[in-house]
Order: C-alpha cells, then sequence, then structure tokens
C-alpha cells in the first residue's frame, strides 16, 4: 500500500518542507516495503523528487488546481488516493496543508494526526508521536483508521538525498467548482515568510517603539531572515499581526531563532519552543528566556544589534 | 440568521502542563480554564453580526458537566442559548461528528469555530464539521463580511492574506483578526446574572466513533543550561561553529 505525498509548491518551486516530506515518507515506505507517491499540482519540473526519496510522482492535470483551493485539493487527493490505494497519506504543516488535510481527512474517513515530530514508533497500526499543548508536552497517539493522515512538523526530519529515478506520470482526476472562490491574493513577495524561514529574527516590547525595528529589519536582511514580534508589540500595532509569533500566534519551528528585548513569557516560548536554537538578547540576566535559550547575551539591544549586523556582514565576506 | 459559536474548554495559557502518574491523561488539578483564545475572537464577532444585522448566538461545547461553567462565561459574555453535548471529546474526529449532529439539527448558517484549540492543537475540528455538513469552509479567517447569504472574507495564509468569496451555509476557523485584543469582552454583572437564567441544554449523540487514541504523554527532556557569551563576535563563531546553524 503506497503512501501518498501531498507535494505542495511555491511558484513552481518545491518548498524545502515538502522535499522533507518526501524524504520522511520514504523512510516509512522502506519500513513498509512499498512506494512513495508524489502528488504535485502545478508541475513545477524544475526540482526531481527523485533525489529525495519519491519513487513516482503523479502530475495532477486539471486547471482547477493551478491555484490553491482547499476543497479542491482535497477532493483530488482523495481520488488519487483511492485510484493508489494509498493507505498513508503525508502534508506538510503550512497553512495550505492545514486547511485541506480535515476535509480530506473525512472523504477518506481517515484519521488525522498533525504536528507530528518523527518516524513512527510501530506500523501496524501507525503509532506516531505529535507535539500538543503548544509544545510543552508530546502525545504518542495510534491511529485506529483504514487510512492514515500525518501532518509533519517542519524541520522534525530534515531533508535526505536518495537516488531514486521518479517516473513522472500524468494524472487525470475530475473535478467541480468549488463554493469559495478566491478573489485575490495579497502576498508579499520578496519578503521571507515565518514558517518557511530558516531564521527568525523576533523582537518585544523591549525595543521600546515602531521606529526601532529598521535594526530588526536589517539584521534580519542580512541573515536572510523572516522577522517576528511578541504579541503586545502588535497588539501596540508596531508590527503587523501576522508577525505575531506564540501561543496565540503563528508557531515557529525554525534552526534559529534570535529573540531580541523579549521577556520569555511562557505563551511566548509556547510557540517558538520547537526551534532547534534559540538565542536571546535582553538588559535583564533573569528574564526566563534566559531558561528557555541555548546563547544568550545579557546587554543593551541598541548596542550589540547594530554590532552584530556589521559583524554578520563581515563573517559573510570571509565565508562567501 | 443563526449562528453556533463552537467553544473548546482549554487550560489557561499560564498552566503548567503535568499528567498523571502513569502518563496517560493531562493532570487537571489546579488548572484554570478558559474560552479557548480563538473561539473568543470567533465569539466577539458573532456578537457584532448580532448587534449590526440581527441574530441568535448558540454555543456549544462537546465534553462533560466540567464545562459547564465556560459556557456560562459566553452566555454572560452574550450568547442566547448554551450546548452541551455530552461526549469526553476524545479526538477531532468524534468532536466534529458530535457538532454535525447540532449543527443539522439547529440549522445553523453561520459556525463559527477557532483555527485551533490551544491544548491539543487538532487544528482539524471546524474542517471536518464543515465537510461533515456539507459547508463552505474557511480556515484562519481573519475578516468576515455577510450580507443575505453572501460571504466575503479574508483568509491568513504563509506571508499574506488572501480574499475569498463564498455563501452560507459556512463554517470558519476563526483567530485574531476578526476582532482585534481590545474588541473582546469581558462578563459584566448583568451579563453574569442573565447568564444564570440562559437555556444550557445537555444533549446526548449516538454512533460517534474516534479514529485515533492518544496511549501516553511525555514532557520535553529538561534543557541544558544557557551559553552566556559577551559580544556579538562570539556568538557568531558559536552560531557558526557549534551549533552549525550559520
Ligand atoms: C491568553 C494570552 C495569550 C498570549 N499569547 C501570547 C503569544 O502568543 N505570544 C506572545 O509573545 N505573548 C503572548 N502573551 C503575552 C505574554 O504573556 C507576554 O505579555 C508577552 O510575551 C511579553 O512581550 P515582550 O516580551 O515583548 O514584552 P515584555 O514582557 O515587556 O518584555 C520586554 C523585555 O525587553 C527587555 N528589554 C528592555 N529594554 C531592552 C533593551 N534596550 N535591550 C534588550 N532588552 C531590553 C526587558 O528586560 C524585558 O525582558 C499572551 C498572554 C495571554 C494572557
Ligand atoms: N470539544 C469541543 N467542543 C466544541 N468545540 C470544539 C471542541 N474541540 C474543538 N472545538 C472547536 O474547534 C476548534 C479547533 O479545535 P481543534 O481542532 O481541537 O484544534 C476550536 O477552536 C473550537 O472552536
Amino acid at each position: 500500500m503506497p503512501i501518498l505525498v501531498y507535494a505542495e509548491s511555491d511558484q513552481g518551486i518545491f518548498k524545502k518542507s515538502t522535499q522533507e516530506l518526501i524524504s520522511f515518507a520514504r523512510a516509512m515506505a522502506d519500513q513498509m516495503n512499498t512506494e512513495v507517491i508524489a502528488a504535485v499540482t502545478q508541475d513545477p519540473s524544475s526540482a526531481d523528487l527523485g533525489q529525495y526519496g519519491a519513487h513516482k510522482v503523479l502530475n495532477l492535470e486539471n486547471t482547477l488546481l493551478s491555484t490553491f483551493n482547499a476543497e479542491l485539493v482535497a477532493d483530488a487527493l482523495s481520488q488519487v488516493a483511492r485510484a493508489t490505494g494509498a493507505t498513508t497519506v503525508i502534508v506538510s504543516s503550512s497553512a495550505n496543508s492545514r486547511y485541506m488535510a480535515p476535509l480530506l481527512a473525512v472523504s477518506l474517513e481517515a484519521g488525522y494526526v498533525p504536528n507530528v515530530i518523527g518516524l513512527p514508533e510501530t506500523y501496524t497500526p501507525i503509532t506516531v508521536a505529535h507535539n500538543v499543548f503548544t509544545n510543552k508536552a508530546t502525545a504518542f497517539t495510534t491511529l485506529q483508521s483504514g487510512i492514515s493522515i500525518l501532518g509533519l512538523s517542519k524541520n522534525a526530519y530534515g531533508v535526505h538525498q536518495y537516488e531514486t529515478n521518479a517516473e513522472i506520470t500524468p494524472h487525470e482526476v475530475t473535478l467541480t467548482s468549488s463554493s469559495v472562490e478566491i478573489t485575490s491574493l495579497d502576498k508579499a513577495s520578496n519578503k521571507v515568510m515565518i514558517a518557511d524561514a530558516e531564521v527568525v529574527v523576533s523582537a518585544g516590547r523591549g525595543l521600546k517603539g515602531p521606529e526601532n525595528w529598521g535594526m530588526i529589519e536589517e539584521l534580519a536582511e542580512v541573515m536572510g531572515a523572516a522577522t517576528a514580534c511578541s504579541k503586545p508589540v502588535s497588539d501596540l500595532g508596531w508590527r503587523p499581526h501576522s508577525e505575531h509569533v506564540g501561543q496565540t500566534g503563528k508557531p515557529v519551528a525554525s534552526n534559529l531563532y534570535i529573540a531580541i528585548g523579549i521577556s520569555g513569557a511562557i505563551q511566548h516560548l509556547a510557540g517558538i519552543n520547537s526551534s532547534k536554537v534559540k538565542v536571546v538578547i535582553n538588559t535583564d540576566p533573569d528574564a526566563p528566556f534566559f531558561k528557555a535559550a541555548d546563547y544568550g547575551i545579557v546587554g543593551d539591544a541598541f548596542e550589540i544589534v547594530p554590532d552584530l549586523i556589521q559583524k554578520l556582514r563581515e563573517f559573510k565576506a570571509q565565508n562567501a | 440568521m443563526k449562528i453556533l459559536v463552537c467553544i473548546s474548554h482549554v487550560p489557561d495559557t499560564t498552566s503548567k502542563i503535568n499528567f498523571n502518574a502513569d502518563q496517560t491523561a493531562f493532570d487537571t488539578a489546579g488548572v484554570q480554564y478558559v474560552i479557548n483564545p480563538n473561539d473568543e475572537f470567533g465569539l466577539t464577532r458573532a456578537l457584532w453580526l448580532k448587534e449590526k444585522q440581527g441574530a441568535t448566538i448558540h454555543v456549544v461545547n462537546v465534553g462533560g458537566p466540567e464545562t459547564e461553567p465556560t459556557l456560562r462565561k459566553a452566555l454572560a459574555i452574550g450568547a442566547d442559548e448554551a450546548i452541551r453535548v455530552n461526549q469526553p471529546a476524545t479526538d477531532g474526529y468524534s468532536v466534529a461528528q458530535a457538532l454535525s449532529a447540532i449543527v443539522q439539527e439547529g440549522q445553523y448558517d453561520l459556525v463559527i469555530a477557532g483555527r485551533e484549540s490551544i491544548d491539543y492543537n487538532g487544528g482539524m475540528v471546524p474542517g471536518m464539521l464543515a465537510k461533515i455538513c456539507g459547508y463552505a469552509f474557511v480556515n484562519t479567517c481573519i475578516g468576515l463580511e455577510i450580507e443575505g447569504s453572501s460571504v466575503t472574507a479574508v483568509r491568513e495564509i504563509d506571508g499574506g492574506k488572501e480574499n475569498l468569496k463564498t455563501t452560507l451555509p459556512l463554517v470558519i476557523g476563526g483567530q485574531k483578526g476578526l476582532v482585534e485584543e481590545s474588541d473582546l469582552r469581558i462578563p459584566n454583572m448583568r451579563g453574569i446574572m442573565q447568564a444564570r437564567t440562559k437555556p444550557l441544554h445537555v444533549k446526548q449523540t449516538e454512533n460517534i466513533n474516534s479514529m485515533s487514541q492518544t496511549l501516553r504523554y511525555e514532557k520535553p527532556a529538561p534543557k541544558q543550561a544557557v551559553t552566556l557569551v559577551e559580544n556579538a563576535e562570539q556568538l557568531i563563531n558559536l552560531l557558526h561553529n557549534e551549533a552549525k546553524v550559520i
């Protein structure tokens, strides 16, 4: 019974999370003696998913899939799952996949576990570890359904290289129009998104006011990072809501999270905990963030951040 | 317009997360429960719709009797009636099934749920509910306008937002943005008094099945102490050579 992966792409390019999903599926498939089928909707021919472990790529040919619509993607994937006999479907933690997966679960009468952080600990039935309580704990859950849908947490498994020759075949799906119509899209094209970012530079009320965010943006630019902020900063209107991270904001699972002038309240830490390496810069050595961080500097952001920007530029010049 | 707001009863955000001795269940000792923050934004948006264009607002929770104070709080904030489906919330699928029975019986035009509950973080109940009921669905909804049965909505996506058009009946997975933090309402004395006499119906459902079962929980291993550095140069050095993240 093959494993089906929803291989999301953005403007014709497969995201790193997609590569990770495929590697994860491949490790499962090797255990289950089966193969990995990647379903793509926009035919990004640039990358070969075989190198991450896919055996087959199905190109879902239907113009209705040219822009993301959760209902239609769920409908298409449920047809593919039925046609291929897949009993496991792997999706990412992107906003789109989280929107789509519950619809797919009902169509397939499948169990769905999001925030999965590693390979199953048992395969028949599937039991997986996943984050709960906004990363304050891990749950081990068994799926009791014929088909299982696993939503992999970002950066939980990593990208692995394979030398598989993935054969690409067109696959037809029949879709009717959706009850939800997308009328326009408002997307900053040049900004690194928190959801995809390897590095996130985040600042809090310690920065005193919105006029001081220039250096935060500059630091993010030097690091190729996304910018984020604490909740009060967005509530005060210093930064857009879309940058609010934490338990009630966006989750962050980057490789590196740099917190500047953020105290480290429990609700903030909950949302950023699954980042691999955490750095704090804060004037107060007793700020709770120091208990959660891997590296810290006790000091004034207004002195340290400009220095950090300059030293990083030098570092980059040397390591280029 | 009939609006149903789904209310998840969750530990307060400051709660320490502990489990029972054999690690199979959440330890509720000393934990304060609140309306799930995403649902509180949704409830406030529902009140605005009621005030502007008229609506009845019902709130619903799937859970045991211990969730009733949370439902009473929603009544005190302004909902008209509450429903508790007397069933343990074992997994997202079973909760969505139980809610679908309520939605179908009540013929609601609009169902407002939250993007996710902050306890089990499933983010799955609203979508499953929509699909079971055959309602349209908008997730991570940060804007909602209704005229007759036409709906315009805004959805937060990774790195931006998307404007959508749809029709009632509709389920949304809401969050901050539907209303702002400062728009949230604290129950006043009059609301609390009124809530005592507003109806709270307890219902049973049948033929509910779970798709998954949680066997045990673990807490993360204690963290190593922070490495303090003096300056930017040392930090870059450690991030490069030790942590290998730059
Ligand atoms: C229901 C609920 C949900 C919440 N959800 C979230 C959430 O999702 N995300 C979130 O972030 N918060 C959340 N909060 C808020 C949270 O409790 C904290 O209030 C918030 O995280 C604090 O933000 P802050 O660290 O920016 O500000 P503060 O707590 O004011 O901290 C500012 C820090 O900056 C430091 N500082 C000051 N000057 C400097 C300087 N020159 N250089 C360096 N450091 C400096 C100070 O020492 C201090 O530690 C929630 C709260 C509630 C009640
Ligand atoms: N037991 C429940 N009773 C009522 N509504 C619920 C329940 N569980 C989840 N919901 C609703 O579904 C949303 C998403 O929850 P979840 O899928 O558990 O993350 C919540 O914000 C609620 O609106």
